[in-house]
């Protein structure tokens, strides 16, 4: 069957895609049904709890489990001697769920109980007697990179010598230039993009602007704490139920770090009460596996809220500098960029994708960015949300929002003069394809919140955002039921509504209707290997697989009318949900609905299937403006954001109600972030607001409903058009909003977060300045 | 852990009394199933004291409200009366975390959890509040200030338990307000909170007043200065100056994650200021 004939590349008229279904998942999700990660029970369980080390850097002089292991319920109790290292593991997430001789944050597991109750439990924590030496700590990016600081991973990471490479200044300041090189540092990895010659741009440039900024750490704050339940059997069969984004990774590294074969593992992701990067790694799960093998009987785990911020993976915080000269006309010269980004105990910090967004939205001739991955005694910082890519674009949307008010240009205007389009060479390297910012900007410009006249204290602030969008791995099964209907297997968890975009896909391509397919998520022995629901890739690449899937699927119910009919295959053709001749030389035939070929499926030849295998490619990029306006009480520094503007390209929005769903979640954490999230470290390295009370998410009340408009500018690597578009919403916010205030009062945020009290000392240095 | 639901004050003295380690009294439970849950406190005794007759109760008594120690917010708020008569209280009251919350939380809760940011402290305290304090030897009547002494340390004896707060007959032309600083909207702890009550003649003129701030020193200060700043006063803004001016200078604060020493210093004037000017108005109708 020539199937391409009738399925162009790229779809462009649709009767599923792009309406508004309710999701298959929200009735339970609405009346408690869903069953989340802490829902699941075994016959026998055992509560696990994990004892956390006190001490931001601490030597682990011995660990006495013995009085603990004496308590009646207590069924075991595992230090790190009980998951030796198995050759080929990640040494690094190994130490990061069990402390093997050093604690290297607040937080960081030392011990754990399986015991028949939590009151049992709590009880054996205290009787585990461990003798640290505290050392000293570092916990700020750049005192980290210090040649006095104390350093976390001796022998590991070499002494950098700053002076021989660029921007030496704004790494670790003047008088360091000739970096004393101590014997070892906290510098895990140096990252260089762009290309020209920045130093000979600037000399082009009628106006320079550059500045320092910093951005402290925010956690994801999903509202699902981690939770797992892990039994594994005498004979080393293990199940695990596990809350994450992606089961097959927590399969493939739990199998890892314990030394037992992949096949012998089977992991069943439950509902996700968010996740947001949060949940792309493992903690509690090899522990409870562990705990279970030792006790005999299943154990479940579930985190507190406290163990959420001390011990799971925030982001990064950040110290930048960022310098960009202009044209009288606005044109960008050159750009330039230093980027410190501390991703706590561990190497892997965001920094190389925040240095490959920090320019990506802008055509320029003449860039460079070098960026620094650096160790602290934090938590091992996990992903979130566009990883790296907000705090780059802080500081950048920052300094070319100060270039806009130098050269008294609109915000709007000097980004469309500059904006990436088809065939700019980004400032990573690739040359982009079809990409929408000039569309965002120009409906940012014509929405009718850019013409709203501001008030007393109030400013309004435009920023723009990029985020590439990954592809990756997947695998797709699509089952005929026998009376018509589909079953569609997926291996991508649902973050963000994906079941119903997968099921308009499949009844779009089918020419069936959206209530006849149900999705489900399947555990990790029922599908081909799929890489985790990250990086905005779930809609592209299930999506592409799914609508594969159903045309293998097409092909094979074609085949069985053929074989009905009695005619070539190639003579069948698939049409509004039903096979047809061909044409007329193919034979006149009454079409074949799919429920016909689902009624004589047995009789045809058996139960009929799709399936699709890739390593997806052709993720397009999707960028975003975002304009918002605030006031700010000049007597409190309290900000209030009176609106806000997202505007984004989703390449195709397949259920339009959760594309603006992304859009408004992103720019709310994003609001969040500037506003009042941040890590509050005490003097002695330990987190200080380790709860919801003092770790400040924005609640409803202090959002405005967040406008948004979808803009499609189709992506040719996706069948129907579809880009990502989970992720680039969180990019622009923080510097969105402190354009804003900047406009409102004349005070430039260069720090986050933008709360009250820098706010308000901030207002009393300008008019000290001015007195 | 031991619970008890006594239905007599005398009941529950002697459970108080008797008891060893430590010992907790749940009304509304806002304050103390949190720190259970995080493990701050483990209690060896829980004495519910809702089921004691009068506990949830509203009464008016010479003029003035009887507010029993299990009343909560939303039922304070639905009273009407209180409100009408001390809007600032159960303003300050119905701040206390959020509409779930407020279906339980309860002022007396508030006041003996002894945070210094607590909300309806200073409210209370600017409407000349007393607590009634039942124990093993005597019930006594007690200024709303001299409950808490620390953060988390009150002046309750062992066996001691307040039972009710009363609310005076507030003064013909009399008004209150309480205002507080938090960072978001709702939901949250003061960082800096100010409350107010104060008296006018017929000309407008402040025959009396009572000022007191909240989370800007280890327990809610009475601050008489700002009280002489503007009594006499028709409320100027030279009035407002130097009431803010004293609230400023009476500020003890700690910098903190909620908030620098600067900004609570600055902020305790600020709202002193707004809170005294609501208060003025609400006084002369």
């Amino acid at each position: 069957m020539p199937l391409d004939a009738n399925t162009p590349d790229l779809r462009t008229e649709f009767k599923s895609v792009g309406t508004r279904p309710n999701r298959p998942d929200g009735v339970d999700k609405v009346t408690g049904r869903a069953r989340f990660g802490a829902d699941f029970a075994l016959p026998g369980q055992l509560t696990g709890l994990i004892l956390r080390s006190p001490h931001a850097h601490a030597k682990i002089k011995s660990i006495d489990t013995s009085a603990a292991e004496a308590l009646p319920g207590v069924k075991a109790v595992i230090t790190y001697k009980d998951i030796p290292e198995q050759e080929g593991c990640d040494k690094d997430v190994l130490v990061n769920i069990m402390a093997r001789g050093t604690a290297l944050y607040d937080g960081h597991a030392v011990a754990a109980v399986a015991a028949v109750d939590a009151s049992v439990a709590r009880k054996a924590l205290k009787l585990i007697k461990v003798d640290y030496k505290v050392l000293k700590h570092v916990t700020d990016v750049d005192e980290a990179m210090k040649p006095d600081a104390p350093v976390l991973h001796p022998g590991r990471f070499d002494p950098v010598d700053f002076s021989t490479l660029e921007n030496a200044a704004h790494v670790s300041g003047k008088e360091e230039r000739k970096t004393a090189t101590p014997a070892h540092s906290n510098i895990a990895g140096r990252y260089v993009f762009g290309h020209g010659d920045p130093d000979k741009g600037f000399k082009q440039a009628d106006v320079i602007v550059e500045h320092e900024f910093k951005t402290e750490a925010t956690h994801q704050g999903y509202i699902e704490p981690h939770a797992c339940t892990a039994s594994v059997s005498s004979d080393g069969m293990a199940e695990l139920w596990v809350c994450t984004q992606g089961p097959f990774m927590v399969r493939d590294v739990c199998a890892s770090l314990l030394g037992m074969d992949v096949s012998r593992l089977r992991v069943t992701p439950s509902e996700i009460g968010g996740g947001f990067g949060g949940k792309t790694t493992v903690f509690i799960e090899p522990v409870a596996l562990a705990l279970s093998r030792k006790a005999g009987k299943p154990v479940k785990v579930v985190m507190s809220r406290s163990e959420v911020f001390r011990a799971t993976g925030p982001t990064s915080s950040a110290s930048m500098w960022v310098k960009i000269g202009a044209k009288k006309d606005g044109t960008f010269v050159a750009a330039d960029a230093v980027l410190k980004y501390q991703g706590g105990a561990f190497p892997g910090s965001p920094v190389e994708m925040g240095a490959m967004c920090a320019f990506a939205c802008y055509d320029l001739k003449n860039v460079r960015i070098v960026g620094y991955d650096v160790v602290t005694n934090r938590p091992k910082q996990a992903a979130y949300r566009a990883p790296g890519a907000p705090m780059s674009a802080f500081a950048v949307e920052g300094v070319i929002g100060e270039i806009a008010d130098k050269l008294g240009m609109d915000a709007i205007d000097i980004r469309l003069k500059n904006a990436a389009k088809e065939g700019t060479v980004s400032s990573y390297g690739p040359t982009f394809g079809p990409v929408g910012l000039v569309e965002t900007l120009e409906a940012a410009k014509a929405h009718k919140n850019y013409k709203v006249k501001l008030g007393k204290n109030q400013g309004r602030g435009v920023a723009s955002g990029f985020w590439f969008n990954f592809a990756g791995n997947t695998c797709v099964s699509i089952n005929l039921n026998v009376d018509g209907t589909l079953a569609l297997a997926l291996g991508t968890v649902d973050i963000g509504g994906s079941r119903a975009s997968m099921c308009l896909m499949a009844a779009e391509e089918l020419g069936i209707s959206y209530e006849d397919v149900r999705a489900v998520i399947a555990d990790t022995s029922s599908l081909g290997y799929n890489d985790i629901s990250e990086g905005s890739r779930v809609t592209f690449s299930s999506g592409l697989a799914t609508i594969k899937a159903v045309r293998d699927l097409k092909v094979r119910m074609c085949g069985r009318a053929a074989k009905i009919w009695g005619i070539p295959e190639d003579a069948v053709k698939w049409e509004n949900g039903a096979a047809h001749p061909a044409g007329s030389n193919a034979g006149n035939f009454p079409p074949l609905s799919i429920k016909e070929i689902a009624a004589q499926a047995s009789a045809t030849g058996g139960p009929l299937a799709g399936h699709y295998e890739i390593n997806a490619e052709g993720a397009g990029p999707s960028f975003a403006t975002h304009v918002c306006d605030v006031e700010v009480d000049p007597d409190t520094g309290a900000m209030k954001v009176l609106r806000y503007l997202v505007v984004q390209d989703a390449g195709k929005a397949i259920h339009p109600s959760y594309v603006e769903g992304q859009f408004q979640g992103g720019a709310v954490q994003g609001i969040g972030w500037v506003l009042n999230e941040e890590y509050f470290y005490g003097k002695d390295g330990t987190l200080q607001n380790a709860g919801f009370l003092d770790y400040r998410v924005p609640v409803c009340s202090d959002v405005p409903m967040i406008d948004t408009v979808i803009v499609e500018v189709p992506n040719p690597g996706h069948p129907y058009g579809v880009r990502g578009v989970g992720e680039t919403s969180i990019v622009p916010p923080l510097a969105c909003v402190a354009n804003a205030v900047s406009s409102a009062i004349g005070v430039r945020a260069r720090t986050l977060p933008m709360s009250p009290p820098r706010v308000l000392a901030a207002l009393e240095g300008v008019a000290a300045s001015k007195a | 852990m031991r619970y008890e639901a006594p239905d007599t004050i005398k009941a529950a003295v002697g459970l108080l009394s008797k008891a060893k380690g430590t010992s907790r009294i749940l009304a509304g439970g806002t304050d103390l199933l949190v720190q259970m849950r995080s493990g701050m406190i483990e209690p060896d005794l829980v004495v519910d004291i809702k089921s004691i007759p009068g506990m949830r109760e509203i009464v008016a008594e010479k003029g003035g409200y009887r507010i029993g120690a299990a009343v909560s917010g939303a039922e304070l708020e639905e009273h009407g009366k209180v409100g009408k008569m001390w809007p600032g209280v159960v303003e300050a009251t119905n701040l206390i975390g959020s509409t779930q919350i407020q279906g339980r939380a309860t002022m007396v809760g508030n006041l003996c959890n002894a945070s210094p940011a607590a909300d309806s402290v200073p409210a209370m305290i600017a409407a000349g509040a007393t607590a009634r304090v039942v124990g093993p030897k005597r019930t006594r009547d007690v200024p709303v200030e001299d409950i808490a002494k620390a953060p988390g340390k009150t002046s309750l004896a062992k066996g001691e338990f307040v039972a009710s707060i009363f609310l005076p007959k507030a003064p013909a032309r009399t008004g209150s307000a309480y205002l507080r600083f938090i960072p978001r909207t709702e939901m949250d702890i003061a960082v800096v909170g100010a409350g107010i009550a104060l008296t006018v003649n017929a000309k407008g003129v402040i025959t009396a007043a009572k000022v007191s701030l909240g989370a800007v020193a280890a327990r809610a200060l009475v601050v008489d200065a700002c009280a002489k700043a503007i009594i006499g006063s028709s409320l100027d803004d030279e009035a407002l100056d130097r009431l803010a001016a004293a609230a400023s200078a009476a500020a003890k604060p700690i910098s903190d994650k909620r908030g620098t020493v600067d900004f609570r210093i600055k902020v305790a004037g600020v709202l002193a200021r707004r809170a005294a000017v609501i208060a003025y108005d609400r006084a002369r109708g």
